[in-house]
């Protein structure tokens, strides 16, 4: 691993300046490898996340204005929703997440990045596939379930593209130069062998009935779980320590942790189905998977804030620390509140409301979306040989995304109580908990624009930094005035 | 030695998945599986299969639920949506619509609560003209616009307001279909016998 902290080079022998020069030449080479593709599949992802923030505007505004874009069937909110979802989940998260693991895998295994032809052909595919998916489904041809409303020919296409982006992985991690596996290396690896069988089991038409509902809702949980945080915890356990300069807390919690995330996630599906028409023993097996998620969870929340502590006044300069934490701390949070969320006596209230959709952008926004950020903060100067040039966009992004995204999961939590009390009280007409909603769907378009402008600064940035404009700096691009310097 | 440990490791990443998989999906689904229509089912015509791909294509499963729950369980029961659903109800179906949100109310029965086709083309054809304070989009485009109605075709009857001048209004193909869709969602059929033979499944009224 190269954690080669700043004050390694006070040694003054020979022989280890030599080594010194080796590694810094040795790493420059390993980002040159990862440089083309990391670049192809976080543009791509910030392309995505441009379309899919303006689709979930328009979507957001339409509960506000049920008329507005009315007369169009392509423009309806029933057709635009799956797209929002899609183009973010698959987008977005799934291609800059991509090229974050890339990146990564470059550094932790200590090589040049392997079989990069492989990256390439992914990344074109994986576009290809969500073109002609958002395609079909805006023009009628929807799969119909949530979270797979992509139909078979997108579906295949992006499959395809996974595929191609593992081999290309286990190729480099097979190569790999170092002794140890960081804990990073391990949720990369796992995702990559858990995704693409999910995928296939979910796209293979096998199921049908309440049967084909229990596989939905496993699939619906476990893309989140198996392949998208994933990415946030392997980016996190990477950068925290990193931008810190000192050793994660605990190796041991990090493999109770990883250990326990692979055994419980997995049957936590279930819980999206609480009181339907479903063996009462599935959902009850689920709900207490879902209690048991208190155990990695904790594990990695133990893991991540132990290493930070002490160090936190790092996150008023640096983006990448203040990003990843701001991510981690969600992360900890959102998945305390998906236990209790799992739980039949809250479900009773919130299983049908948008208390769900607030509970979703915590998750993937407030934490997998916010890591995302931080790292490509972190990754793009030393990739492109460019530093960040306005450190004031990068606060205005970090309030704008973190204040929206706040205003949004607050207003959609408490409306979607408001909404469950509402529809479980037989005394009232249903009405009522529509309309009971309609001041918290105008404070969710208020948030939704918010993360939507951070967005859009972040691409501003982002395509500065490429292209290599505005002005250059000579020393990392700080949020405020550095009282001590960290080993960023 | 690295070889091993790898190997062990991609197994056990491997035995967790397909575990929960099994688990979770497998056994439910073999459960499920030996579960035979209630002789009150019916199976979906031509013309509601049709409709039902329209309900799949405007993504009308994003605010309306297919699932009455039990007595206990949220007000479904006093609401009258209709009995507590059981796998039975749903082995026609594919893809699933159960949904997962009720911006609108639950839809599982909704032929029993509104029989009228008047109301729900007047409905698809601009919410507010039935429900004022209704979040739901219009679907113009499931209706054409006429000089006069065909013979086996009933105008919509909408306010002066907003109807056209000299022409009558009146659902396509796409608009009928989906009509007779949502009029085929009655499940109040009995289903004790299948209920008692699955006593695994969701609680019982």
């Amino acid at each position: 691993m190269s954690t080669t902290t700043r004050e390694e080079s006070d040694v003054k022998s020979p022989a280890a300046a030599e080594q010194q020069i080796a590694d810094e030449v040795l790493r420059i080479n390993i980002d040159a490898s990862a440089t083309s593709p990391t670049v192809l599949f976080l543009t791509s992802g910030i392309f995505w996340l441009l379309v899919g923030s303006a689709l979930g505007v328009i979507v957001s505004l339409k509960f506000n204005l049920p008329e507005w874009l009315g007369s169009t069937p392509a423009l309806t909110f029933g057709r635009l929703r799956p797209v929002h979802l899609n183009t973010v989940t698959y987008g977005w998260i799934s291609l800059a997440g991509c090229g974050v693991i890339v990146w990564l895998v470059g550094r932790l295994c200590r090589v040049e990045i392997r079989w990069r032809g492989l990256l390439y052909a992914s990344a074109v595919l994986w576009n290809l596939g969500l073109l002609v998916g958002s395609t079909l489904v805006i023009a009628g041809y929807s799969g119909g379930m949530e979270w797979l409303e992509f139909p078979l020919p997108a579906a295949a296409i992006i499959a395809l593209a996974f595929v191609l982006f593992a081999a290309s992985i286990f190729k480099t991690f097979s190569v790999r130069q170092v002794e140890h596996v960081y804990v990073s290396l391990w949720y990369i690896l796992a995702s990559l062998i858990w995704f693409p069988i999910l995928y296939l089991v979910a796209n293979s038409g096998a199921y049908q009935g309440v049967g084909e509902a229990a596989m939905n809702w496993w699939y619906g949980h476990n893309a989140i779980t198996m392949w998208f945080t994933p990415i946030g915890l392997a980016a996190a356990y990477y950068f925290i320590p990193k931008v810190i300069g000192r050793p994660i807390y605990s190796y041991y919690l990090g493999l109770l942790g990883f250990w326990s995330f692979a055994l419980f996630y997995n049957w936590n599906g279930l819980h999206h189905l609480v009181g339907g028409p479903l063996p009462t023993w599935a959902i009850t097996v689920s709900i207490v998977a879902s209690l048991m998620m208190f155990v990695p969870v904790m594990a990695v929340a133990v893991n991540h804030h132990m290493t930070a502590l002490g160090h936190l006044s790092i996150v008023k300069y640096s983006p990448t620390l203040r990003f990843v934490v701001f991510g981690a701390m969600s992360y900890t949070a959102v998945s305390f509140q998906g236990s209790l969320e799992a739980t039949r006596t809250v479900q009773e209230v919130v299983h049908f409301t948008h208390f769900t959709v607030a509970h979703a952008h915590f998750a993937m926004y407030a934490f997998v979306t916010m890591i995302l950020f931080g790292s490509v903060y972190y990754i793009m100067p030393r990739i492109a040989k460019w530093e960040w040039p306005y450190p004031t966009l990068i606060k205005t992004h970090f309030w704008l995304s973190a204040l929206g995204v706040a205003i949004y999961v607050i207003a959609l939590t408490v409306g979607g109580w408001l909404q469950g009390l509402a529809i479980n009280n037989p005394t009232h007409p249903f009405i009522e908990a529509v309309n009971i909603t309609k001041s918290y769907l105008w404070a969710r378009s208020i948030g939704g624009t918010m993360m939507t402008l951070g967005n859009l600064l972040f691409a501003y940035h982002f395509a500065l930094v490429v292209y290599r404009a505005g002005p250059r700096r000579f020393a990392p691009a700080w949020m405020q005035k550095v009282v001590e310097v960290p080993s960023e | 030695m690295m070889f091993i440990r790898s190997f062990v490791f991609f197994l056990g990443v491997l035995a967790t998945f397909l575990l929960g998989w099994a688990g979770i999906v497998g056994l439910p689904d073999i459960m499920i599986s030996k579960v035979g229509p209630p002789p009150g089912l019916k199976r979906y015509t031509a013309d509601q299969l049709y409709g039902r791909s329209i309900y799949i294509r405007e993504g009308c499963i994003y605010c309306h639920s297919q699932q009455p729950r039990p007595t206990g369980f949220g007000a479904d029961q006093q609401r009258f949506w209709g009995r507590p659903a059981v796998p039975a109800d749903y082995v026609y179906d594919k893809p699933h619509l159960l949904g997962t949100m009720r911006t609108g109310p639950d839809l599982f029965n909704i032929a029993v609560r509104q029989p009228s086709e008047e109301w729900h083309v007047l409905h698809l054809y601009n919410p507010r003209l039935v429900s004022k304070e209704s979040l739901m989009p219009p679907y113009p485009w499931l209706f054409e616009e006429k000089l006069s109605p065909g013979p086996d075709e009933k105008p919509l009857a909408l306010p002066d307001s907003i109807a056209p001048k000299g022409k009558v209004v009146v659902p396509t193909s796409e608009g009928k279909a989906l009509v007779a869709y949502l009029l085929s969602l009655d499940h109040t059929y009995p289903v004790h016998q299948v209920a008692a033979e699955n006593d695994t499944t969701a609680p019982k009224q």
